[in-house]
């Protein structure tokens, strides 16, 4: 096996168990890259059978992203492989060989684009340096297509199965020698693909966590106080194991406090996970709760009115003088305060591990956006070694940031530990909504002026957010930078805090998924309040344009091209509306236009949504790009119609589909996407395509009403007829 | 309680609480994981199976309501003509995201096209209402299930 070293990155060839040839690229430091190598342990991302089958690792984790089929095309393409002999195979956990490993934030493409191009390059460079030398010709002369190497001038052609045990006795080459594909020499990247898991998930196959199945195993359901983090004072433990089917029972005394660590519980044990499910009506649990958790909606709110009324805690940013803008002659002001709830991700996969921990080992099969966070957790809470635990990812049931959390793993492993068997834990559907990490609700007190010309002349945003102690709460907080800030020139954002300890977490497209609606939206009341129309008031703003990193010249062409698409301007029947939004997360530009048609009963019916994106100049995947444009859009749209997590005495209120209804079928538009190809680097679609989705709702609700939703989710009774 | 059941056409038997839903009798006892756990209450569709033919929720099925009856999942789809359409069509148009709630929906489209060969959009929002898609491929399922009972897909 050879290893040679770029100032990063590490490629490594050599010979494939069965002969052939594999090709790795390691992230980490050269010493243990060789020490990987030596070891033979290095997973390479490419293995070439000499039957000419190429298997290829998807080194981040799917939860429907796409990015198990999306990797594997970038390496597959620079490889020059035949895409039907193709296998796609996600990679294992393991940090040393393939570096980071979680997927979130919409990265996976941003940060893993030019390293996998590099890998299939450096497979394709190995197999032609192994035919030159068969055949005495320079490599240079060699071309190569679907997974054959070819001489023209000689006539002379030899496959990749043919060549790969050669190419595997050749030194690596370096990172930085390797020449990449012109993007027009592309044979994969940018071809509509269906997920290569697309036929195993129609026939039903055992893929995800939930599925796994281990002799011996057993069912656990892990009840924890509705008020996080309480310990379990006692139980009826005695009747929960007169439950036939109950193995065990028993007080967790649990590792913190805290949702990301195990927190206190009782574990019940059974043959069965419905038993475990059956059983639990007779725990009758007590638990020490603390006067000072007993956190509520309507306490946050009634807090964030005091803030408002009240001096802010700190001003975050100032820009020129927005006191005297507003009070300048012959502006038109707006004032305007908007809230939106605490959210649950309801992935339909509940929170799920399989754990096997036997001595100081420890396997997991889990659902999880972060593989190596679950073995983390795990040995720092059972006292194992993070190298003793293998970690199987598995395709997950849905995540929406949620699974970057290891709580079901933790608990798994420590139940595991404790019984002596294989132990599988599914979260009810209950208790994944009411053990959540949720979105963060916020309230936002606004003003705005506009003058005679049509320009945005003064910005104010009061934000009330969520704090523990002195920090504001993870995903709680916005930006100094945030849109508006720089398009105008007097900007004001002040900030005040009410204490929460509710578990807040990353939530698809996080911050901005709230932030979005608030800002989309009260541009919307500016334009209609300066007598402008939405659009070409959004496109004077973004001329506008004076400081920061936004790049508004590729927003405005997104807000052009929504807009044309939408035949933005058309006349349309009562009580149907055209709003449009943008937003800029996750380095993705996008613009949308819904159309709505409000019923007289106040019945919210979105006829249907345009989007223009722009996530650089290249889509790997233009069939899983759609898909997740108009998935993120009709998951704003059920946000914004739907979904409210509401906190009462320290807990979850909701706790089913019912109470936090999602958007089903007959409530789902058609969306027209288009992608504007700029010279940028491509970058990821997991979650820019929801922000705006929001905001260009609520403002077409108002283009057909008349009324201002400055609050979600939409109440349909103040759109009545 | 011993019950023998006609599952996918193969009699199985499992000894199990007459209450136990009939969802986690086919994951826990008979080793048949298509059908998937997503609520409990009927509310979601992951776990939808056909009973004599019709499209039902196994999580409030209980085993002991189900009898004679013959019960099919989607491991048995690709052996039933209309269910081999259906699944080439979610895979042809690259439906799923996830993937998790596909099983149910794909038993769903699959009883509907059998009912109704050439189901109207009216007819698959009410045939599809009960089955969940937390990705939202609602899109793609429409357009799969035109296409599946060869219609035309927009």
């Amino acid at each position: 096996m050879k290893v040679q070293a770029s100032r990063r990155q590490f490629l490594i060839s050599g010979a494939a168990a069965g002969g052939g040839l594999m090709i790795g690229l390691s992230m980490t430091t050269r010493g243990s890259a060789q020490t990987a190598a030596a070891a033979g342990k290095v997973n390479a991302y490419v293995t070439i059978a000499p039957d000419g089958a190429v298997t290829i690792m998807a080194k981040n984790p799917d939860m429907g992203q796409g990015i198990k089929t999306s990797l594997v095309m970038i390496i597959a393409d620079e490889l020059d492989a035949d895409w039907s002999r193709v296998k796609a195979v996600q990679a294992p956990s393991d940090p040393a060989t393939f570096g980071r490993q979680s997927s979130g934030g919409s990265r996976s493409i941003a940060t893993e684009w030019m390293p996998m191009r590099q890998v299939g390059a450096a497979g394709r460079a190995l197999l032609i340096a192994a035919a030159a030398k068969d055949w005495g010709v320079q490599p240079a002369e060699c071309t190569t297509s679907k997974s054959v190497v070819y001489h023209r001038a000689s006539n002379r052609s030899a496959t990749y199965g043919a060549l790969a045990a050669k190419a595997a006795a050749l030194p690596a080459p370096a990172a930085g020698s390797i020449r990449l594909k012109e993007p027009k020499d592309f044979t994969i990247i940018g071809k509509p693909v269906a997920q290569l898991d697309a036929p195993a998930i129609g026939r039903g196959e055992p893929i995800f966590s939930i599925d796994t199945q281990v002799p011996g195993m057993l069912y656990a359901h892990y009840v924890k106080s509705p008020v996080w983090g309480s310990k379990c004072l006692s139980a009826d433990l005695a009747a929960v194991k007169a439950v036939k089917g109950v193995k065990d029972a028993f007080i967790v005394e649990g590792k913190s406090t805290q949702m990301g660590g195990l927190l206190p519980g009782v574990a019940i044990v059974a043959d069965s996970w419905w038993t475990a499910q059956q059983a639990r009506a007779k725990l009758n649990a007590k638990w020490d709760i603390d006067p000072a958790r007993l956190n509520s909606t309507a306490a946050f709110k009634a807090q964030a009115s005091q803030c408002q009324a009240s001096a802010p805690l700190r001003t975050e940013r100032k820009d020129g003088d927005t006191a005297a803008a507003l009070k300048q002659a012959g502006v038109k002001t707006v004032s305007a305060s908007y809230a939106y709830p605490w959210l649950a991700h309801a992935s339909l996969e509940p929170q799920t591990c399989t754990a096997n921990v036997t001595g100081a080992k420890a396997e997991l099969w889990v659902s999880t956006q972060n593989p190596d966070a679950a073995r983390q957790l795990v040995a720092r809470t059972l006292g194992l070694k993070g190298q003793d635990i293998t970690v199987h990812v598995m395709r997950a049931g849905g995540a929406f940031g949620r699974k970057g959390q290891a709580d079901p793993a933790v608990e798994a492993a420590w139940i595991s530990q404790k019984v002596g068997a294989p132990v599988k834990l599914i979260a009810s559907r209950e208790d994944d909504m009411k053990f959540d990490f949720y979105r963060p609700a916020g309230f936002h007190t606004l003003k705005g002026a506009v003058d005679a010309q049509g320009n945005l002349t003064a910005w104010e945003d009061h934000f009330v957010t969520m704090a523990e102690g002195t920090a504001i709460a993870n995903q709680a907080s916005m930006s100094p930078a945030e849109f508006p800030a720089g398009f105008v020139p007097n900007f004001r954002y002040d900030l005040s805090t009410v204490q929460s300890v509710v578990p807040i977490g990353s939530l698809r497209a996080p911050r901005a998924n709230a932030l979005g609606f608030v800002i989309q939206s009260f541009i919307d009341e500016l334009a209609h309040a300066g007598g402008q129309d939405p659009v070409a008031f959004r496109l004077k703003l973004l001329a506008a344009k004076k400081d920061g990193d936004y790049d508004a010249v590729r927003m405005a062409a997104c807000v052009r091209k929504a807009a044309e698409m939408s035949g933005w301007g058309r006349k349309l029947p009562a009580r149907h509306g055209l709003g449009t939004a943008f937003h800029y997360s996750h380095a993705g530009y996008v613009s949308e236009v819904i159309e709505v048609e409000v019923e007289t009963d106040g019945t919210v019916a979105v006829k249907k949504v345009w989007a223009a994106v722009d996530v650089g100049r290249q889509i790997v995947n233009p069939s899983g790009a759609i898909n997740q444009v108009e998935g993120s859009i009709l998951d704003g749209i059920s946000c914004a119609l739907h979904q409210r997590i509401t906190i009462d005495k320290g807990a979850c209120v909701q706790g089913h589909f019912g109470d936090n209804p999602l958007m089903r079928i007959s409530e789902a538009p058609e969306v027209e996407v288009a992608f504007i190809l700029s010279d940028n680097p491509p970058t990821g679609l997991g979650e820019p395509g929801l922000p705006p989705a929001l905001p260009a709702l609520s403002n077409a609700i108002f283009a057909a009403t008349g009324k201002r939703l400055r609050e979600l989710p939409i109440d349909k009774a103040q759109l009545r007829a | 309680m011993a019950f023998s059941l006609s599952v996918n056409g193969k009699s199985m038997t499992a000894d199990v609480d007459p209450a136990k839903p009939l969802l986690w009798v086919l994951r826990e006892d008979l080793g048949v994981l298509g059908p998937k756990y997503g609520c409990g209450m009927a509310q979601c569709g992951a776990c939808t199976v056909h009973i004599d033919g019709r499209p039902a929720r196994s999580c409030i099925t209980p085993v002991s309501s189900v009898g004679n009856a013959k019960v099919v999942t989607i491991e048995a789809m690709s052996a039933d003509p209309v269910g081999q359409k259906v699944q080439a069509a979610w895979t042809d148009l690259d439906v799923a995201q996830c993937g998790y709630c596909q099983p149910g929906q794909i038993m769903s489209a699959t009883a509907l096209i059998k009912s109704k060969p050439q189901p109207t959009d009216a007819d698959i929002d009410q045939a599809m209402n009960g089955n969940l898609c937390r990705c939202a491929t609602y899109i793609r399922i429409r357009k799969a299930i035109k296409r599946a009972s060869g219609q035309k897909e927009v």
